[in-house]
């Protein structure tokens, strides 16, 4: 079955330019509120999942939704620290860090509104724990002092915060020394400092969470098992990457599903848009179509021409709305992840899955738009199609 | 034969595209609805706060606890009528999806000082007596089917362990703006049973509801209680619970202003549909508008004719798209109850439903009405469109 | 060509060829089509009975919904009578499914339409080439077919030019280009000149006189235009569904006119 040439299809998009560019205008945007909202998801988890190195475990005090809601008592946490899969590093050392996590409220660059920040107090070898923080300017705090040391993110976007401020809680007042750069992860949106100073302050006897590194990451499960069943403490035991996953978890799903039910009500008008169009052409053209038919070309072609016509307008929608969207990775979103009630800096990311989903939605959008016009075309009578030119 | 009767049978003329047009604004002004009610969703809590109640928290975070203490020298304060402790319980019942706001209160100020939440007095009384008690709101009891008498059991996280609790009443809120998915038990009954299990943590206050005599006076008073405790280990702030909401809204401020203006987004969208349906359609009548000022009928009325058109279809649409909006909206706030616990659709959404579907009417009339009112009459007559 | 009465149907579909006999090209026997229209149902042609000869030159002339254009339409191929059989070149088109009247309309029949029908998003050169891409052609033979087309109708300068930037004679000597350039056996024509002027209907009459009589094609011309009828080789009439010829017709109007 010979096609009609491509060319007829693509001219007559060039030739009602304002038709062309209207419809594919109406689907281009939609491909950008899909595409946006995919980004927005895989840029939290990016920022979040980036924030776990695989053979990190992260101890929490059971169900409690976060490090702001757990604890764990010294005791409990000696007990940890001693278990066999637990890494022994340089001099002898535990690789163990032994976490204390607040909140505190500063005022937001710009609007001045007070936003909830994660300090986290961090054991001897926190830092050592997270190998992609690195200074960028200062230093990192000293232990056993009020230093404190700033996220990149917390320092771009917060007042109060820069190099040599003051910041009052706990009843000390701590100085910010330095700013890190935590590799676009979770990180970026805290404010670190030493451990036992923070638990002096707050005058508490319990940890917030226990962060380890394993000899050997296979040996998880048989570490979990054991500290969850042990009757001394209540505690769960999690991968440090899965737990971040898990703390994006709320934010992420109300993202998608929001994100994906507005693009599908969206894509609705940006079909009907598509088809109008295409009934149109259809109806225009009727006379062309009779003469087609006449000189011998198929029912079958008549229909793929006009699909063809409707997946270019989808495909110059994509392209437009795909390019808008990918602007958007310039764009850094600043919010409160409801899981930890605190501040959480991320982006857009781009993925290649998201270029090819957004792809997928735009062709959708056109056979959907385009098959009823072209069946129509298809199904004209010769001598109909002729008698209305 | 007045223009309004032939606007109207223009409309109709060409019944699949007026009727796929419709529909694509049908679903906008649907979407566009939608969207602004679950904006205001978002700012229901600071819609429903009284000008006379205060909040009083921790300075550093709404995380950390006062000392319960503080409760007495609050109530102290010149312009205070009552004090209530209030911590947030956030447990789950059964599977932590199951959440609902569950608060440990000093019920006898509490409700004093709310009294949008309805109860029976014979409920009351009987929670009162009971201190592992329980008073729902009514939308909780519907969505898990409580009745009075039923046992709760339910996980803490933030206090850990199972907490077991009896309901006794069940509270009405007074009009649609009031959350009726809370669930409020004794805070001595909390206090108690957290100094057996964790001592260190009893007598730990998360926030005082403050009630005061004057709401002209909220300023002063807040102040005068944050003085009282300046300097100690507990510093506190105390705003109206307006304030305080807003805060909470603030925290979350990108994603709700990235709602906004996606709403807006689906209106540019079924602008460039009905644009293009106009433009079109205009093209196609150009021999008639033609016609019509060769018989002596001036640019205006030809161009008040596709106006006319344009708005009668994207009137129509959102009048359809308004009435859809209702149940759509009902349906929508009975599956994000949890999220959303008011959502009612508001006089101010529809207006701005209308006076957009009003907008894509007149902006999408423009370029075609302009050019069927410049038509000139030999060209109009001649064209085939 | 002369209508005949008698039926004598082949029952296989295929006219047997018969030494020493020229076969029509063309054969209709008892052909009948009626239309529905707002109900009622209203009968077109009747019975109809025709051969056309191979090189015929043949105008159809009738009073309006006569049924000249319905029969035009079911020899080239793009309608189906409800009863009778046709055949061209031997074979019954009325038992051809669909696709296959596509295919052999695409190397059998050239078609020229009163308004051209010409797809205005493509060049002189590109309507023409059309009928050739159903083909299995070169790009490069098809190139050299569509110029030779083109260049027998004296358009060879205005190839790369749009429909539009044509005159109307000169968009239907495309379209005559276009029908010939599968090399046809018949060409139909309906209304060839019924939107030209008298100078550009001049031409293309004079374009389908020099393809009868140069080319050999058969054409069968739909007109009410007697100044057209009058360059066809034989006028048939056709009135209330049934086909006279031009001596009858003469013949009835002068018996009328002795009334």
């Amino acid at each position: 079955m010979k096609p009609v040439p491509l060319a007829y299809s693509a001219r007559n998009l060039w030739t009602r330019k304002l038709t062309t560019a209207l419809t594919a205008g109406g689907m281009a945007l939609v491909v950008f509120v899909f595409a946006a909202v995919l980004m927005l998801e895989a840029g939290l988890r990016q920022a979040l999942v980036a924030t776990g190195q695989y053979d990190n475990v992260v101890v929490t005090r059971r169900a409690a939704g976060n490090e702001v809601q757990s604890g764990i008592e010294r005791s409990q946490a000696a007990i940890i620290e001693s278990q066999p899969e637990i890494a022994i590093g340089a001099g002898g050392v535990r690789e163990v860090s032994k976490e204390a996590v607040v909140l505190i409220a500063q005022p937001k660059h710009g609007t001045g509104v007070p936003t909830n920040i994660t300090v986290r107090g961090v054991g001897a070898q926190g830092l050592a724990l997270r190998p992609q923080v690195r200074v960028v300017s200062g230093r990192m705090f000293r232990p056993g002092s009020t230093d404190v040391t700033v996220g990149r993110s917390i320092a771009e976007r917060f007042d109060g915060v820069g190099l040599g401020a003051r910041l009052r809680f706990g009843g000390r007042e701590w100085t910010v020394v330095g700013v890190f750069d935590a590799g676009g992860s979770g990180f970026d949106s805290e404010i670190w400092g030493d451990g036992e100073q923070m638990m002096q302050s707050f005058r508490r006897q319990a940890f917030s969470s226990v962060i380890a590194r394993l000899v050997d990451p296979a040996q998880f499960e048989r570490l979990k098992a054991r500290l969850e069943a042990d009757p001394r403490m209540a505690v769960d035991v999690k991968r440090e990457r899965v737990f971040y996953e898990e703390q994006s978890e709320m934010l992420a799903n109300f993202i998608r599903i929001l994100g994906l039910t507005l693009s599908v009500i969206f894509s609705i008008g940006a079909m009907i848009g598509a088809m109008i169009t295409m009934y149109a052409a259809v109806a225009n053209r009727t006379g062309e179509i009779g003469a087609l038919r006449a000189l011998g070309f198929r029912r079958g072609s008549i229909l793929a021409s006009f699909l063809a016509e409707a997946l270019a307008l989808a495909v110059l929608g994509w392209v437009a709305g795909l390019g808008l969207a990918s602007l958007m990775q310039l764009v850094h979103i600043s919010t409160m992840n409801w899981q930890s009630f605190s501040e959480l800096a991320f982006a857009f990311a781009l993925t290649p899955g998201i270029v090819a989903q957004s792809f997928a939605f735009a062709v959708t959008m056109g056979l959907a738009g385009g098959v009823l016009p072209a069946v129509r075309a298809a199904r004209l009578k010769i001598v109909d199609a002729l008698r209305a030119a | 034969m007045n223009s309004l009767k032939l606007i109207l049978r223009n409309a109709l003329r060409h019944k699949l595209r007026t009727g796929l047009t419709v529909v694509g604004l049908i679903v906008a002004v649907l979407a566009f609805g939608l969207l602004q009610t679950v904006v205001d969703a978002w700012y229901a809590g600071a819609n429903s706060a009284a000008p006379n109640r205060l909040v009083t928290r921790n300075a550093i975070s709404l995380v950390f606890p006062m000392p319960l203490h503080y409760r007495e020298k609050i109530r102290a304060v010149t312009g205070v009528r009552g004090v209530a402790a209030f911590n947030w319980f956030g447990g789950y019942y059964q599977d932590p999806k199951n959440f609902f706001a569950q608060f440990a209160v000093d019920p006898v100020p509490f409700l004093a000082m709310y009294p949008e939440y309805h109860v029976a007095e014979d409920e009351l009384r009987a929670f009162l007596r009971d201190r592992k008690g329980a008073i729902i709101g009514r939308k909780l009891a519907d969505r898990y089917g409580f009745k009075i008498g039923d046992t709760i059991p339910l996980q803490g996280t933030i206090y850990p362990g199972v907490w077991t609790f009896t309901v006794r009443a069940i509270y009405y809120g007074a009009d649609a703006k009031t959350d009726d998915s809370q669930m409020l038990f004794h805070w001595e009954y909390l206090n108690e049973t957290m100094k057996q299990r964790v001592a260190r943590r009893g007598d730990q206050v998360g926030v005082f509801m403050v009630q005061i005599d004057d709401p002209q006076r909220s300023a002063e008073v807040g102040q005068a209680i944050d003085a009282l405790f300046r300097n100690s280990l507990a510093e506190t702030l105390t705003e109206t619970e307006k304030a305080f909401q807003l805060g909470f809204v603030a925290m979350t401020e990108a994603i709700v202003v990235a709602i906004r203006i996606v709403s807006f987004v689906v209106i540019f969208v079924i602008l460039a549909v009905m644009a293009n349906t106009m433009a079109m359609t205009a093209r196609e009548r150009m021999p008639e508008y033609a016609t019509l000022k060769a018989l002596g009928f001036g640019p205006g009325y030809v161009a008040r004719l596709v106006f006319g058109e344009s708005l009668a279809i994207a009137l129509g649409g959102a009048g359809l798209g308004v009435a859809l909006t209702f149940p759509v909206a009902d349906w929508f706030g009975a599956e994000l109850g949890q999220f959303f616990p008011v959502f009612e659709v508001s006089a101010g959404t529809v207006a701005l439903q209308i006076a957009c579907a009003l907008g894509v009417g007149v902006v999408a009339a423009l370029l075609p009405g302009r050019n069927a009112a410049r038509v000139r009459i030999v060209e109009g007559l001649r064209a085939i469109g | 060509m002369t209508p005949r009465d008698d039926g004598g149907a082949a029952a296989s579909g295929v006219i047997p060829a018969q030494a020493g006999i020229q076969q029509p090209l063309i054969s209709l026997r008892g052909v009948s089509k009626s239309y529905r229209r707002g109900g009622q149902i209203v009968p077109v042609l009747n019975g109809i009975t025709l051969d056309i000869q191979r090189g015929d030159f043949l105008g159809l002339m009738g009073p309006s919904g006569s049924g000249k254009s319905t029969l035009l339409n079911l020899i080239a191929g793009i309608d189906k009578p409800d009863a009778g059989e046709i055949f061209v070149d031997g074979v019954d088109i009325t038992r051809l499914g669909e696709s296959e009247l596509a295919d052999w309309r695409a190397g059998s029949v050239g078609f020229v339409f009163q308004f051209y029908n010409l797809m205005p998003v493509l060049t002189a050169f590109e309507n023409v080439e059309l009928p050739l891409v159903l083909t299995s052609l070169s790009r490069r033979e098809r190139r050299g077919h569509a110029e030779a087309a083109l260049g027998l109708v004296g358009l060879a300068d205005r190839m790369e030019h749009y429909p539009s930037e044509l005159s109307g004679g000169q968009q239907q000597r495309v379209a005559i280009a276009r029908a010939v350039v599968t090399d046809p056996k018949l060409i139909v024509a309906d209304e060839p000149t019924g939107d030209l002027d008298r100078h550009s209907a001049e031409e293309v009459l004079t374009l389908l006189d020099r393809l009868n009589v140069e080319l050999g094609k058969t054409i069968l011309m739909v007109t009410h235009d007697r100044r057209a009828a009058d360059r066809a080789h034989a006028i048939m009439y056709l009135d209330k569904g049934e086909l006279s010829s031009a001596g009858d017709i003469h013949e009835r109007s002068v018996r009328e006119a002795r009334l």
